[in-house]
């Protein structure tokens, strides 16, 4: 059987599960990737950029590097900031955040958009965290995004798929991965996700505050393999209301 | 000279005098002095006055800790007397909140204190200006020396602070100090007396990007008591000072009331106020919170503080923390290091470390200049460390890019 594979930026991965490095104790960072099974882990430029205590150092060698430009407020700062990243070593990939909102850190889709183009000008593997507006996106597709990264509710929130019918909508009009990033708190929620047909899930929050990391970093793994072959097995349909009858009156038709 | 001047010693008695001279208006501005619009401290002065903490009911604290975004009035049951047989679930809704914002991270940073004239009399503080204490104020040499003894303990935050006299650390001989302490430190503070939006902005192009300024109350009526002279005096000026910062480019502002000088409820109720319509009018400002309480000082008998035990001011940090779970808070060193280990994580995202209040004593081991006040918990950056690490967490020297 062929592998299930999705690419980014010419790089090829089979885990869809991305793993965000905030909020942890250094050392479960480690355990938790392996758990997961993450071939691609997010940091915050502005941790890594630490000399005494660099995040960097318990990231297993390996994993892909996803640098992001937290604590820019416009597309200006999210370009200094992902230059940086690229001075630190972090490699060409880059998740854009450009938040100007200290209470819900929703992103700026507008100065998202700015940001991407500037940096998919220099080369950067483009992944902008966006809200999940249609228009945005197709935006953000023609500025040179290699995905877009939909939040499902706000931040940390852990409240799940809260814009589910707009992340819908992305994943049937983008012709890019499509990943879900953002407020996702448990793993049926990421299943969930991954049903619609989301190109992958990215969670830190959610594993990090976990009473056992390791236990929630495997579970998340399984619940977003178990939601992708639920997608590429095409889920049975579901009625609004009423049942169906499993023998339809009309079925004679088809004698 | 003025400066032997102010280090005199002022007896009871002429203090006495002090307060029954005709002093001046506090709301009036002095020369110099920019003003804003006063719509923010006109808002939480009225709503804070209209506060009546024993009209809040048991089932007012009850609906508040049920919501997810919770109104002033429901920040007003939490800091309540109604709330204090509550204190046990505040704290965990208050720790279920700091994991979701801030999750295993505590924040460690240093104070340094780079001069200690004032010329502000404030009844209560050390620094007053008719304090007999030992004066300094270092040369950038100094400067340098304190905060390359403070790097080589791994910090990478600094907090600079000044006494308040423009006369002795004019705006220029901060921005220096802010310009040396940017080349060791990832992230710089202030902690002056207040200024002008322009100065704000030029301290921010020296590197500086967080602005904190203590209000002390919000009651008027207690404030000019309590600050009998010097442009502290301004009350106005004063709360509106992180506003002004916020003009002059800041990214985060800091506030707090010095809990029991005046009535700490409605205080701590105007902080939180404070930052949070700030917070509604400046989106992307990074708001936190201190809550220093009152300490044993030189000279400060003559005021009779309300208490605020480690009870309140564990239910004061727990409604700061569920009415701005985002907010940041840091943990006084004027705590006992018990109650500092045990909030962090809690409701307390930043603690200070390898903390000396003098004048010089990061380098030298002793000091140039008298202290503020005496501190609680003298733990060096490696036992704080350490103590973090005990609970949990994970110690942060740094969570923040200068752009």
């Amino acid at each position: 059987m062929k592998t299930d594979t999705w690419t980014l930026g010419g790089h090829e991965f089979t885990s869809r599960f991305i793993l965000g490095s905030g909020k942890y104790n250094l050392e479960l960072i480690r355990a938790a990737v392996e758990e997961a099974g993450a071939q691609i882990i997010t940091l915050a430029v502005r941790r890594a950029n630490s000399e005494t205590a660099s995040i960097l150092d318990y990231i297993p060698k390996g994993v892909t590097l996803l640098p992001n430009t937290s604590g820019a407020r416009n597309a200006e700062e999210a370009v200094r900031i992902a230059r940086l990243a690229r001075e630190l070593g972090c490699g060409d990939f880059v998740k854009i955040e450009v938040i100007n909102d200290s209470k819900y850190l929703l992103p700026d889709n507008y100065e998202t958009v700015r940001a991407t183009e500037l940096l998919a000008r220099e080369g950067f593997v483009v992944m902008p965290y966006m809200y999940p507006d249609l228009n945005a996106a197709r935006a953000l597709r023609d500025a040179g995004a290699a995905c877009v990264m939909p939040l499902a509710a706000p931040i940390g929130s852990n409240k799940g798929l809260c814009t589910r019918e707009f992340i819908q909508i992305l994943v049937d009009e983008i012709d890019l991965p499509v990943i879900v990033d953002a407020g996702i708190g448990r793993p049926s929620q990421a299943c969930e996700a991954m049903e619609m047909g989301v190109a992958a899930v990215m969670s830190n929050t959610a594993v990090a505050t976990a009473g056992d990391i390791r236990k929630m970093a495997g579970a998340f793994k399984k619940a977003i393999e178990a939601g992708r072959e639920a997608y590429l097995a095409g889920p049975g349909r579901v009625l609004e209301k009423g049942g169906d009858a499993s023998s339809p009156l009309t079925g004679f038709l088809r004698d | 000279m003025e400066e032997q001047k102010e280090n005199q010693f002022l007896t009871e008695d002429e203090i006495e005098k002090y307060l029954r001279m005709e002093r001046t208006d506090p709301m009036e501005y002095m020369e110099g002095m920019e003003q804003i619009p006063s719509g923010v401290m006109d808002e939480v002065i009225s709503r804070m006055e209209a506060y009546d903490y024993h009209a809040c009911t048991e089932d007012d604290v009850r609906r508040a800790l049920l919501k997810d975004n919770l109104s002033p009035e429901d920040f007003g049951a939490l800091l309540s007397p109604a709330a204090e047989p509550f204190l046990e679930q505040m704290a965990r809704r208050a720790k279920e909140e700091t994991a979701k914002h801030f999750g295993s991270s505590v924040y460690l940073f240093t104070p340094l204190y780079i001069s200690n004239y004032c010329e502000n009399f404030c009844i209560y503080c050390g620094f007053n200006c008719h304090n007999r204490i030992r004066r300094a104020k270092l040369t950038m040499d100094g400067v340098e020396k304190e905060l390359k003894a403070i790097a080589a303990t791994g910090l990478e935050e600094i907090l600079i602070l000044t006494g308040e006299s423009r006369g002795m650390s004019d705006v220029a001989y901060i921005g220096e100090a802010c310009k040396l302490a940017k080349k060791y430190f990832k992230m710089v503070g202030i902690e002056v007396y207040p200024m002008n939006s322009d100065e704000y902005a030029y301290l921010h192009k020296c590197g500086v990007d967080y602005v904190t300024v203590f209000q002390e109350t919000y009651n008027l009526k207690k404030y000019e008591t309590l600050h009998i002279s010097g442009h502290k005096r301004v009350f106005p000026y004063r709360v509106n000072a992180q506003e002004r910062a916020l003009m002059g480019g800041m990214r985060g502002v800091a506030f707090a009331a010095l809990l029991g000088l005046d009535d700490f409820r409605k205080d701590a109720f105007a902080t939180g106020l404070h930052a949070w319509l700030l917070q509604r009018k400046y989106p992307r400002a990074e708001i936190s919170f201190s809550c220093p309480r009152l300490r044993p000082i030189i000279n400060n008998d003559k005021i009779n503080p309300q208490d605020v035990h480690e009870t309140q001011l564990l239910q004061v940090m727990c409604a700061y923390r569920i009415f701005m779970p985002y907010a940041g808070l840091t943990i006084s060193t004027r705590e006992r290091a018990g109650f500092r280990d045990h909030v962090i994580g809690l409701a307390a995202t930043k603690i200070s470390a390898g903390v000396s209040t003098g004048i010089g004593s990061h380098a030298e081991g002793e000091a140039q200049g008298d202290d503020q006040f005496e501190i609680a918990d003298g733990r060096n950056v490696e036992e704080v460390c350490r103590a973090v690490r005990k609970q949990g967490l994970e110690p942060v020297m740094n969570d923040y890019v200068y752009v």
